[in-house]
């Protein structure tokens, strides 16, 4: 539990800072820091049982199907990075509480940290590899949060947005290798697949898995060729570089190296990929960092080569190696981030990082001075630091490796020396060109020491850095030996943690790299003019260019499929479907059916040829939108009749209502468009919609023809049986809706109440920018009759209302066991409104109606949820009607069913989102038309004016005139 | 007799839903479209009556109602659009 709990801290306590920001920066920064306090606490606590050689795990199931199982484990190795993560993010907490600036949301950013920090304890304890894979790509995302933090800066955004699409593709590519590499070791748990590496690597799987899992960790570590996002990742604030690139984000992909390890390394294709990568990017890192003029830029290269090396070590494959590797872990992280939070101490407080407006810093800042010579001397690898001796493991190893595999075969020896005088060169110019040389007078600020909360964290571990170097038994003796020891998983190699290891080879490679390292930073000046005379390509250009190139190739892709036009979509589609269809009935047998021909009616054909009148007259005649949508009224009414006929009322009666809302929402829609339809398809397109279209036609009739004269097994029978039965009802139409599928209409009414505020979201976002000037300037197009609340429609309508509502009223209580129900209505009770909205106007009829359509749209909903719900205070699952008889005096017996109470929440949703709906269509009408908001509810009130209007009562019509 | 009655009523309505397909289709102007879609749906409330006789039961007279209740209002929003534009004001 207490493994589980050390992963969660981080996430659950990330709320904490950005609430406590509202007590303060400093109650921000305490309660960031109790958090990862009392994670690293927990994890403390197990110390004991992990350094006795106890492995502790944590399991609990999540999606047993797929293999994946919240499963942690905590070994050495994990022990050493979890502890890494939370100790050097406690400094960092502190560091940033007083690097960050008034004006940065600390909340924001403590938040941010904490959960890149559960992510980052996440990765490192899981055992289950689908589990580690999703910590993985938290890391990214979070990390992409941390590094575009100012995002008021281009650089922080680009930089974030390369990490992100650089470690992202790499997460892409370590789930394949993940996934193949569980297929082969049979288990998706790290403790299993680390014992079975014999089956890995005689697997013919082993070659692809290991380049995917390479590819997801060379990725996250910045290897050459990837290295280049880690540089521009430096625009973030400087915490955030101290903590992701010292002991955090970059060390993921080497963590999992040593992580499977054990079960991936010892072949020739570990050691030649690995080890050249790690080499290479040692190098060419290093020379890099030597010519960086930012500090950060500087640090960031040298990131990228320390972490080159310790890839080179696990590349080796042998034991020793590998020990070196984990050791130099731990020296990089504590001299690295000292140097980083260094950098930023001067940037903070000299105004700059760049190395030429530097030096003489020496004389001002002795304090950060000190704490900077010390750190870089141990990243040059001097004595008596720690990084000294995980470089001469560094060289001893690269010493006894044979890159052809000779007697005799120093190459890597070689190049790893080469390395070594690069590293010490930019390191010496840390010191040297920062901090040493003359006094300037130019400093953007005056440069002095920096506040106490700001040199203790550095402090710390330069100290680690000191006591590490001269007492490495003492100090992490134990720690290297468990963690290295659950890397290697055998018996520990000979090794021996101390500055003097006699006369040894790497001895000399150490002494040759200093001195070489120095002569070559007392040559800088004429190193950069060598430098120069070479092409070198621009990391940050080429990826530029290809990422330039795939988005423009998708949106080739894409607009061949998607340009907007309605008409290429529906023939795409009706095409797709044609060529489905026409392989169904190749494939099926196409008899007609037996079933008998019923006999027409004469007034069936009557209705047949409005329909096709209608239909064909919309095919000629469909530019003249007004027209047309007179034309669609017609057909709507031979639906209509149809269901009739064919014994559907309830259908009947919905078609008939949506019918109207339809006509409503479109004239007023309509009311902004051009009346005609401009000609815009040339000929082959009309000619291919023609053909699809007369395709189609046959098609859907085939397809009737067949259905209707064979006798096809449905549902229905259940339906018909069950509900009188099961629901209560006798209108077995209601019982479906609200019963049978009442999830389904629950789900339904939420997408309609979504629907109506998607089109209030639309249409305020029209109301503004360029469209709303457009309408606020928009003209009217045709002419205006004067008459605008007549009189006999306002008396007609008020009239209507009273018979409507009761209708409505009649509709839904007996939709249970008759035709009807709250869809019907709704959508009676909406039209019912909408007359008084058309008849006097809608400032007039909002004012009196009182009614917010935003919350009955809610209410519905919340009405129908909660009777779902209702059912589980009764044990029943969601929405399980219930219905009883009750007798009451006078009324008599009358049937009670939980239905109806559903059944109202459908009610207000439909009622409240085509209220809704056409009210903000009509807001745009009044805002376009600059008509004064009549006051009355009628043009010519008689009842105001017995003996005819006074002239200046019809105000409209002047606008008439217009 | 009402079976012979309501033969004749079917036919004449027919002839008369036709007559209102001609109008729909002939124009001239979009006022006699929109009243011959009135018409329509008058003719239909007809027909949906005479087929509930026809059929002895009530269950779609209520379709009547609603058609006589509601189908006016398109033809209203119809009118309100030629003469004013906006529908609601």
């Amino acid at each position: 539990m207490q493994l589980a709990l050390i992963v969660l801290l981080p996430f659950i306590g990330a709320v904490l800072p950005a609430l406590m920001i509202r007590a303060g920066r400093n109650a921000c920064a305490i309660a960031t820091f109790t958090v990862t306090a009392t994670a690293l606490l927990i994890l403390l606590v197990q110390a004991p049982r992990v350094f006795a050689g106890e492995v502790l795990h944590f399991r609990a199931e999540w999606l047993p199907s797929l293999g994946l199982d919240v499963n942690f484990f905590l070994d050495g190795y994990g022990f050493l990075f979890a502890g890494l993560i939370l100790f050097i993010g406690l400094l960092i907490i502190t560091y940033a509480r007083f690097y960050l600036a008034k004006e940065d949301p600390m909340g924001r950013f403590m938040a941010f940290l904490l959960l890149f920090q559960g992510a980052m304890v996440g990765i490192v304890l899981s055992d289950n590899i689908l589990l580690l894979l999703i910590f993985w790509e938290l890391t990214s995302l979070t990390s992409f949060l941390l590094i575009g933090y100012w995002s008021h800066l281009p650089e922080g955004r680009q930089g974030a947005r390369m990490a992100l699409i650089v470690t992202g593709s790499g997460g892409l590519s370590l789930i394949g290798g993940m996934l193949l590499l569980g297929h082969i070791a049979g288990s998706y748990d790290i403790s299993v697949i680390i014992t079975r590496g014999d089956v890995i690597q005689a697997s013919p799987y082993y070659i692809p898995a290991l380049l995917l899992i390479l590819g997801g960790c060379f990725t996250k570590s910045a290897q050459f060729p990837f290295h280049f996002w880690l540089p521009h990742a430096m625009a973030a604030p400087t915490p955030v570089s101290a903590y992701l690139h010292s002991a955090t984000m970059v060390k993921a992909g080497i963590f999992l190296l040593g992580r499977l390890w054990p079960a991936l390394s010892g072949t020739d294709a570990w050691f030649y990929i690995v080890a050249t990568t790690g080499l290479a990017t040692m190098v060419i890192g290093a020379w890099i960092a030597l010519f960086k003029d930012d500090l950060k830029g500087l640090l960031a290269h040298s990131t990228v080569s320390h972490l080159g090396l310790v890839t080179f070590l696990f590349g080796i494959g042998t034991p020793f190696a590998a020990l070196a590797g984990v050791f130099h872990i731990i020296n990089h992280a504590t001299f690295k981030a000292a140097l980083f939070m260094n950098a930023g101490i001067i940037d903070h407080e000299a105004g700059t990082r760049d190395i030429k407006r530097l030096g003489g810093l020496v004389h001002l800042m002795p304090i950060a001075a000190t704490m900077a010579v010390i750190a870089a001397l141990s990243m040059a690898g001097i004595p008596p630091f720690n990084g000294f001796m995980s470089k001469e493991f560094m060289l001893e190893a690269a010493g006894h490796t044979a890159w052809f595999g000779l007697a005799f075969d120093p190459t890597v020896a070689i190049i790893a020396t080469i390395g070594a005088t690069f590293s010490v060169a930019y390191s010496l110019r840390y010191i040297i060109h920062v901090y040493l040389g003359p006094k300037r007078d130019d400093y953007p600020h005056q440069p002095h020491d920096p506040p106490f909360g700001m040199w203790a964290p550095p402090a710390l571990l330069v100290v680690l850095v000191v006591l590490i170097g001269l007492f490495p038994n003492t100090i992490v003796g134990p720690l290297l030996a468990t963690s290295a020891g659950a890397v290697i998983g055998a018996d520990l190699p000979y090794y021996s943690l101390s500055l003097w290891h006699g006369l040894t080879p790497a001895l000399f490679m150490s002494i040759f790299a200093v001195g070489a390292g120095y002569f070559l930073l007392t040559r800088h000046s004429r190193a950069v003019t060598f430098r120069e005379r070479f092409y070198r390509p621009e990391a940050k250009e080429i990826f530029d260019n290809a990422v330039a190139k795939i988005v423009g190739w998708s949106r080739t892709g894409t607009w061949a499929l998607q340009n907007g036009s309605l008409q290429r979509y529906l023939a795409a589609m009706t095409g797709m479907a044609l060529i489905g269809g026409y392989g169904a009935y190749l494939g099926a047998s196409s008899a007609p059916g037996s079933n008998p021909m019923l006999p027409v009616p004469a007034l069936a054909v009557v209705g047949w040829l409005l329909l096709v009148g209608a239909c064909a007259a919309v095919v000629i005649l469909h530019r003249e939108r007004l027209f047309t949508l007179v034309l669609v009224g017609v057909i709507g009414v031979i639906v209509s009749l149809g269901f009739l006929y064919l014994s559907a009322p309830d259908l009947a009666l919905t078609q008939i209502s949506v019918e109207v809302v339809t006509v409503i929402l479109l004239l007023l829609a309509l009311n902004f468009l051009p009346k005609k339809t401009p000609i815009e398809s040339p000929m082959p397109i009309k000619a291919r919609d023609g053909v699809l279209a007369v395709l189609a036609g046959i098609g859907i009739t085939g397809a009737v023809y067949a259905m209707l004269r064979r006798d096809v097994d449905s549902i229905s029978a259940f339906h018909l049986a069950n509900a009188y039965g099961g629901g209560g009802g006798t209108n077995v139409v209601n019982i479906i809706l609200v019963d049978f599928r009442g999830i389904d209409t629950y789900g339904e009414i939420i997408v309609l109440g979504i629907a109506a505020l998607c089109i209030v979201a639309l249409l305020d976002t029209a109301m503004q920018g360029a469209s709303g000037r457009r309408i606020a300037n928009w003209q009217v197009d045709m002419r205006r009759s004067a008459d605008r609340h007549p009189l006999l429609l306002v008396v007609g309508t008020r009239v209507m209302l009273a018979f409507a509502l009761v209708v409505g009223a009649y509709i839904f209580l007996r939709g249970h066991n008759d035709p009807g129900g709250g869809f019907i209505a709704g959508l009676v009770v909406a039209i019912a409104l909408i007359m008084q909205y058309m008849a006097s106007g809608f400032a007039w009829a909002q004012r009196r109606a009182g009614l917010d359509y935003h919350s009955v749209i809610g209410w519905g909903v919340l009405v129908a949820g909660l009777t779902g719900v209702a059912s589980w205070l009764f044990d029943y699952p969601f929405l399980t009607s219930w219905f009883d008889y009750i007798t009451l005096p006078i009324v008599g017996t009358f049937e009670v069913a939980s239905a109806i109470a559903f059944d109202l929440g459908v009610f207000l949703c439909v009622v409240g989102s085509v209220m809704l709906a056409l009210s903000r269509l009509s807001r745009v009408g009044r805002i376009a038309e600059h008509l004064d908001v009549a006051e009355g509810p009628m043009d010519v009130d008689p009842s105001l004016h017995p003996n005819g209007p006074p002239s200046e009562t019809r105000p409209t019509s002047s606008v008439a005139a217009q | 007799m009402i079976f012979y009655a309501l033969v004749f009523a079917f036919a004449a309505i027919g002839a008369g839903l036709m007559c209102n397909l001609w109008r729909l289709l002939q124009g001239p102007s979009i006022a006699d479209r929109i009243l011959a879609l009135d018409t329509m749906v008058i003719n239909s409330i007809a027909l949906i009556i005479l087929y509930g006789v026809l059929q002895g039961r009530t269950v779609l007279f209520e379709a009547a109602i609603l058609f006589a209740m509601v189908g006016f209002i398109s033809t209203v929003a119809y009118c309100k659009f030629v003469l004013r534009g906006d529908i609601i004001e």
